[in-house]
């Protein structure tokens, strides 16, 4: 699937290892020298203000930026041991990871093919099988119970908190090893909000979660370790727990975290 | 607190004439549309029959009916679709969902806007230098349909592309993320999402492709010719091209004077029903919209 083995410069259990991450959009630094570890089942929380380079990191993890002219990165990124900077096949790449945007995208297809999309895409055509996979998918997004009997109705149409856990739902279709959620609470009220939070909670499971957000206490909710990003910078990274408990080096990330920023 | 100022009472007298005179503007503009439907109907109605729609012409076109024109239409229309349609949707698709943003692209869009202002007389020089001589066609429905493709081409284009883009974007991030390529993402999201709006520019494209006469007139349509043609070889009569040859080069008996109206006002309505049905294709679209 993927080619080019890197030396084992990193642990077994390092699911993602960022070197010397540099993302350029033209002459624009979005993000400059990040250096950092995911590791295998945790859930790895990014916070800091607009503009810091959360969503650039994401990009790069895809490889989106074949799709985006002008993006360009320089570094490397190993994931699950191979460097993604030299692999062929990022449409094998992609399949490994699942992407969650901050507006919810509810296909223009039924719920039932918003879900069975990527199977499909990757030849399971057997409506059994693909049955299944649309009931495992839903139920783990805490959506089946809401849209079992309307699976024939339109993705797009539901509501924007329904949206994003279908979007969920179709990120998980894929089968991930690496769940990516960009700020994924901007347009789901509270209460679904802690509904996607108790589902991520029990995907860490299964799943590698980078979870980028602009809510302190989500992260703090949800992360076992968060890195700060500041002005295309990773000021810091760390257990969560200990930017709230004052163990952090940085000053700005105390300042960031208590709301004094200016 | 209320109370009107002189300033409140201009404001006023000034907004009601600016909407006085933009209402007959509005006006005179369906005027010219009232009068030709009135004068067509008035005196164009009275020639149409079973007869007229369904027989020969007779006596130099001073008699008997337009069926060989009508079917030509038909033919030259058809034709011309098929040449058309699939050339500038696939080339719709690559300029909007895969050329990269460089001058090669720029220079085909530009390209594609001067086709549709070259004026219809040069497509038909075009067409029978390249159609009827160069390859060989001769004067033919084929020559003829061809050149009308080659006039509508910029038509389709621009439908299509504008259909493709009002997908929106987010849609094919979602696919590409899923590691789906860009044909999978465009064949199961964006053509699906946009294959109504295509039509609706088919359906206008058919509908000028009926009425234009200098394209055909040099490339494959013939003045007089009362049989139905029986392949793209063949020469054909053509609806417009009747109605231009009647109204201009025969001298029309007074019993035949009204024989042209009767001809302009079967061609407008094959026309406007053509964007009657797209009018209402597009409302149908509207009441199943899907984001």
């Amino acid at each position: 699937m993927v080619d080019a083995r890197s030396p084992a410069t990193v642990g077994s259990d390092v699911k993602v290892a960022a070197r010397d991450l540099t993302i350029r959009y033209g002459s624009h630094v979005a993000l400059k020298d990040v250096t950092l570890d995911i590791r295998e089942n945790e859930i790895f929380g990014i916070i800091g203000p607009a503009n810091s380079g959360k969503t650039s990191f994401l990009r790069a993890l895809n490889r989106m930026d074949a799709f985006t002219t002008g993006m360009s990165v320089e570094g490397d990124i190993e994931f699950a041991g191979h460097n993604i900077r030299t692999i062929k096949n990022l449409y094998a790449l992609r399949k490994r990871i699942g992407v969650v945007f901050p507006l919810p995208v509810g296909l223009p297809l039924s719920i039932y093919d918003n879900v069975a999309l990527s199977p499909r895409l990757s030849g399971t055509k057997k409506r059994e099988d693909l049955d299944v996979i649309v009931e495992r998918c839903l139920r783990r997004a805490a959506l089946w119970d809401e849209v079992k009997d309307r699976l024939k109705s339109l993705g797009s149409l539901l509501s924007g908190g329904q949206q994003q856990r279908l979007t969920i739902a179709r990120a998980l279709s894929q089968d991930p090893d690496l769940l990516l959620l960009d700020e994924f609470s901007i347009a789901v009220d509270p209460v679904t909000t802690m509904r996607i939070e108790d589902v991520l909670k029990e995907l860490k499971q299964e799943v590698t979660i980078v979870l980028v957000t602009n809510l302190v206490q989500q992260a703090r909710r949800l992360a076992d370790r968060t890195a700060f990003f500041l002005m295309s910078e990773c000021v810091e990274i760390a257990e969560t727990e200990a930017f709230f408990d004052g163990r952090v080096k940085d000053q700005r990330s105390i300042d960031y975290v208590e709301g004094r920023f200016g | 607190m209320f109370d009107a100022t002189e300033l409140n009472a201009s404001n006023r007298r000034k907004q009601g004439l600016v909407k006085t005179l933009f209402l007959m503007m509005t006006v005179l503009l369906i005027i010219p549309v009232l009068v030709i439907l009135t004068v067509l109907i008035v005196k164009g109605g009275p020639v149409l029959s079973f007869e007229f729609l369904f027989s020969d012409p007779k006596d130099e076109m001073t008699a008997g009916g337009i069926f060989p024109a009508l079917i030509g239409t038909v033919w030259l229309v058809a034709v011309a679709l098929l040449a058309s349609v699939p050339l500038g949707v696939a080339a719709a698709i690559y300029l909007s969902e895969y050329a990269p943003d460089n001058w090669f692209t720029r220079a085909i869009n530009l390209a594609i806007i001067n086709l549709a202002g070259v004026p219809s007389i040069v497509h038909a020089l075009f067409g029978v230098g390249a159609f009827v001589l160069f390859f060989e066609f001769g004067t033919s429905i084929l020559a003829a349909s061809l050149t009308l493709a080659v006039m509508t081409l910029p038509v389709v284009i621009v439908a299509t592309r504008e259909s493709l883009q009002a997908v929106p974007q987010a849609f094919r991030e979602a696919c590409w993320n899923m590691g789906a390529t860009r044909w999978q993402t465009i064949r199961r999201v964006v053509l699906p999402n946009s294959v109504s709006g295509i039509l609706t520019g088919v359906i206008l494209e058919v509908s000028r492709t009926a009425g234009e006469t200098a394209p055909i007139m040099f490339t494959g349509a013939a003045i007089f010719l009362p049989f139905l043609p029986e392949g793209v070889g063949d020469q054909t009569m053509a609806m417009s091209l009747h109605l231009y040859a009647m109204a201009t080069q025969v001298p029309l008996p007074d019993h035949a004077a009204n024989l042209p109206y009767g001809v302009a006002l079967v061609l407008i309505g094959m026309v406007l029903a053509m964007n009657a049905i797209s009018i209402g294709f597009r409302m149908w679209l509207r009441g199943k919209k899907k984001w």
